[in-house]
């Protein structure tokens, strides 16, 4: 066969083990010249997103497919490490590694001639591979041990600076609550693995029927996968964690983040699947109250994330807020559509959360490329002691307004077509719910525009004059995030009908994942 | 009832673990409690592997008469436990030098006095 | 850290040779008997941890470079991927054991039912191991060396 059937049969695994190569060649290749290190990473990261859009280009056009570890065929019952990928797997498998590259490119003049940057860019490759791993597995306990190796991985990034004992206070908090809750998703695989003989998701989806270990498992894995998402009230090592690591840095948690929020829509969509429409207390069918579950925990970190970032007077932790209230958005769009699994506008909305799911990559990711900036450039943290920096600043001011106008959701940008179809939706579940959200988005605005006048507009201080504008690459990651956002604001539907739309097809799709595995017994 | 002894010890060694994360003030206390939270999770993924009068699934020395694979404990488990003791090792390790550079840096190691994250 | 006492370094000195063997003995045999990579690394550190414990971590720090550790512990890892990736070549699958049952290097087919075990089977199972344990040896001896150094009277300050 040729080179290019051989790299794209086999590029589930080539997409996992080239970053997880180049992690480990690194300290070897950093010998030479740190300027080659750099491009080595970029390059490697280059290579994997060719193998991801080999990949998408075939998942996309010809439905999901299966890679197995260690032999050719699958015998049942299934014993064997699989990777199964569809179109929800790929989708998260873009917006991991667009962060990545992004990532990259701005800490190379960021992080410009500090120490320990072998360490940092390997633990970033370590990272990539797991959230990789995470989004593109088939089998739970790998699913576990790579959300394992993100957690170590983020935590050791987060106190990069390990001068400012804030750093380590926030790394500390992070481990802590990142074990305790991958140790209760261990758990939870253990009580499937002791009912049911199988790790695989596709078995469990088949052999599960909904006892009471079940309903404990899955109450375990929600309230431990959203306390790694970020979901309220489990949200509160977010804002120290995204307010103190390194700005390129929580753009690489931010994949990590992401990636756990595509297992909690794994768990609740492939794995639990079939028994969603089973009837519980009340004779309510048990997606009504999953559903509606998720959407008050939502409307919580909305409210708590907008009202908190109000108040905040540092820059970083007044976007980690933002952050929470955004991923609060996400879980109400795909709250809404279990809770109404089977009606019409139940896939626009979970159409919304993807899309929401994109755009807040982009936009938040954004706005702490645009607080780094500012720190590299004044060295200060605090809105207090900021002001005036439009003069001198000016790409970064108008990144800034692009970036502040997505977030909250204004036309003619990204936000505003994934929150249109958020409220749109959330309005047919119950007209309340959309109106908190529009306040949340209002809110955010304000907030917004507060930073905007007290950071960039008004007079120029005096211990600020001197300041200069920021160094190239980190303008070009930021160029790059906000031209997607325009772009995609202006033209929705290059991404809406070519990723999200099978993107939600396959995730409602549960019936054909099961059956790529099991094989029609 | 006594066959489900390892399943309480198991939940007893949890709850010991959390309450010495959620209400202890001592930093060093607080790494006891999640390797004894995680000694316990280990402990249940080697209980659900257990046969009755079952033996170690060596496969080359099976005492005589022994029937294979009915009369061999579940492997599985033991695969699974290993992977999470190295994990478990590698967070520990993490752990302890986050804490000795917050004792550096702090000279304490009360909870309480190195908070400097609020709002 | 600090030295301790004659009595302990020759105590030391005579579990040290021991404890390395042990060590290597079940790192070797992982496909026949419990054990395997991990563990026979974490056997050998403790060995090495017990010479840290008995000559002083100054001492042993002067000594071994922890650059050179970075590289052992780098080349374990790669080890364990490129003969992931010969997997790919040579059996046309991802991990794939291209040398069981083939005669060559650990490629006897064993005889079934329980038998006396036979070291020269596995396929790339004991070349994985290897791969691993050198990875772990490395790892974890750079965490406890540079745990010790850093809380000694020199580096504390």
């Amino acid at each position: 066969m040729t080179i290019l059937e051989f790299l794209l049969l086999h590029s589930p695994a080539l997409i996992v083990a080239t970053p997880l190569l180049s992690a480990f060649l690194l300290p070897l290749v950093s010998r030479i010249h740190p300027k080659v290190r750099d491009i080595f990473a970029l390059v490697m990261l280059g290579v994997t997103s060719c193998f991801v859009g080999l990949l998408a280009s075939d998942v996309l056009s010809n439905g999901p497919r299966i890679y197995v570890f260690g032999a050719q065929d699958l015998n049942v019952p299934v014993v064997r490490i699989l990777f199964e990928i569809d179109a929800m797997g790929i989708f998260m498998a873009i917006i991991t590694m667009m962060l990545a590259g992004i990532a990259v490119i701005y800490s190379w003049s960021f992080l410009h001639q500090q120490d320990g940057l072998d360490k940092y860019y390997t633990l970033l490759l370590l990272v990539v591979t797991s959230a990789l791993g995470m989004e593109l597995t088939g089998d739970l306990f790998n699913f576990f041990v790579f959300l394992e190796i993100s957690c170590i991985a983020s935590c050791a990034l987060i106190a990069f600076w390990v001068t400012e004992g804030e750093s380590l206070e926030a790394a500390l908090k992070y481990i802590v609550v990142s074990s305790i809750a991958a140790l209760f998703v261990l758990f939870a695989i253990g009580v499937f693995y002791g009912q049911y003989d199988a790790l695989n998701i596709a078995s469990l989806a088949s052999l599960l029927q909904f006892t009471f270990l079940d309903k404990i498992a899955f109450v375990i894995l929600l309230v431990s996968l959203g306390l790694k998402a970020g979901l309220a009230p489990m949200h509160m090592w977010l804002p120290d964690s995204y307010g103190r690591a390194p700005p390129s840095v929580v753009l690489i948690i931010m994949t990590a983040t992401l990636a756990s929020f595509y297992g909690i829509l794994r768990v609740v969509f492939t794995l639990y699947g079939n028994v969603l429409t089973t009837s519980l207390r009340f004779s309510l069918p048990a997606h009504v109250i999953v559903g509606w579950v998720l959407v008050l925990l939502a409307i919580v970190s909305i409210l708590i994330g907008v009202i908190m970032a109000l108040v905040q007077t540092d820059l970083l932790r007044l976007i980690g807020y933002a952050a929470v209230a955004e991923i609060g958005y996400m879980m109400l769009a795909v709250g809404t559509s279990i809770a109404a699994l089977g009606a019409p506008y139940a896939t626009v909305a979970l159409q919304g959360g993807l899309l929401h799911i994109f755009n807040d990559a982009l936009d938040i990711g954004l706005l702490f490329l645009i607080a780094g900036a500012i720190y590299y450039a004044t060295k200060k943290r605090s809105l207090d002691e900021i002001g005036g920096l439009a003069r001198s600043m000016k790409f970064t001011t108008i990144f800034f307004i692009v970036g502040m106008l997505a977030v909250s959701g204004m036309p003619p940008l990204n936000g505003f077509v994934s929150k249109f179809l958020i409220y749109e939706s959330v309005f047919q579940l119950n007209p309340l719910l959309s109106i908190i959200a529009l306040l949340g988005s209002i809110l955010l605005l304000a907030v917004f525009v507060k930073v905007l006048y007290a950071a960039f507009f008004g007079p120029e201080l005096p211990s600020l004059t001197g300041v200069k504008e920021a160094p190239r690459s980190m303008v070009l990651a930021m160029g790059f995030l906000a031209a997607c956002a325009i772009v995609i604001g202006l033209f929705p539907n290059l991404l809406i009908d070519t990723l999200v739309q099978p993107a939600a097809g396959a995730l409602l799709d549960h019936a054909r994942y099961i059956s790529m595995v099991m094989g029609g017994l | 009832m006594i066959e489900y002894l390892p399943f309480l010890v198991v939940v007893a060694m949890i709850l010991i673990g959390l309450y010495a994360v959620l209400f202890r003030r001592n930093l060093i206390k607080l790494v006891f409690g999640i390797s004894i939270i995680e000694s316990g999770i280990n402990l249940f993924l080697i209980i659900l592997g257990y046969r009755d009068e079952g033996v170690a699934p060596i496969f080359t020395s099976l005492p005589s008469g022994t029937m294979y694979p009915e009369g061999m404990v579940l492997p599985v488990p033991q695969a699974l436990t290993l992977t999470s003791i190295v994990i478990g090792v590698a967070v520990l390790a993490l752990m302890l030098s986050l804490v000795m550079h917050i004792y550096r840096k702090y000279g304490t190691l009360d909870v309480q006095k190195i908070r400097r994250l609020k709002e | 850290m600090s030295e301790m006492t004659k009595i302990v370094k020759t105590t030391a000195n005579i579990l040290f040779p021991f404890t390395m063997i042990f060590g290597l003995y079940v790192i070797a045999h992982g496909h026949l008997t419990p054990g395997g990579g991990f563990q026979g690394g974490a056997i050998v550190v403790s060995g090495c941890a017990l010479l840290l414990v008995a000559y002083g971590s100054s001492w042993v720090f002067d000594r071994i470079k922890d650059k050179r550790l970075v590289t052992f512990e780098s080349m374990g890892a790669i080890g364990f991927i490129m003969l992931a990736f010969l997997g790919l070549v040579f059996s046309a699958v991802f991990f794939g054991n291209f040398l069981a049952g083939s005669g060559t290097l650990f490629g006897t087919t064993p005889a079934t039912g329980s038998t006396l075990a036979d070291f020269n089977t596995g396929g790339i199972l004991p070349l994985m191991n290897f791969a691993v344990g050198l990875k772990v040896i490395a790892g974890l001896f750079v965490i406890v060396l540079v745990m010790a150094y850093a809380s000694s009277a020199k580096e504390w300050g």
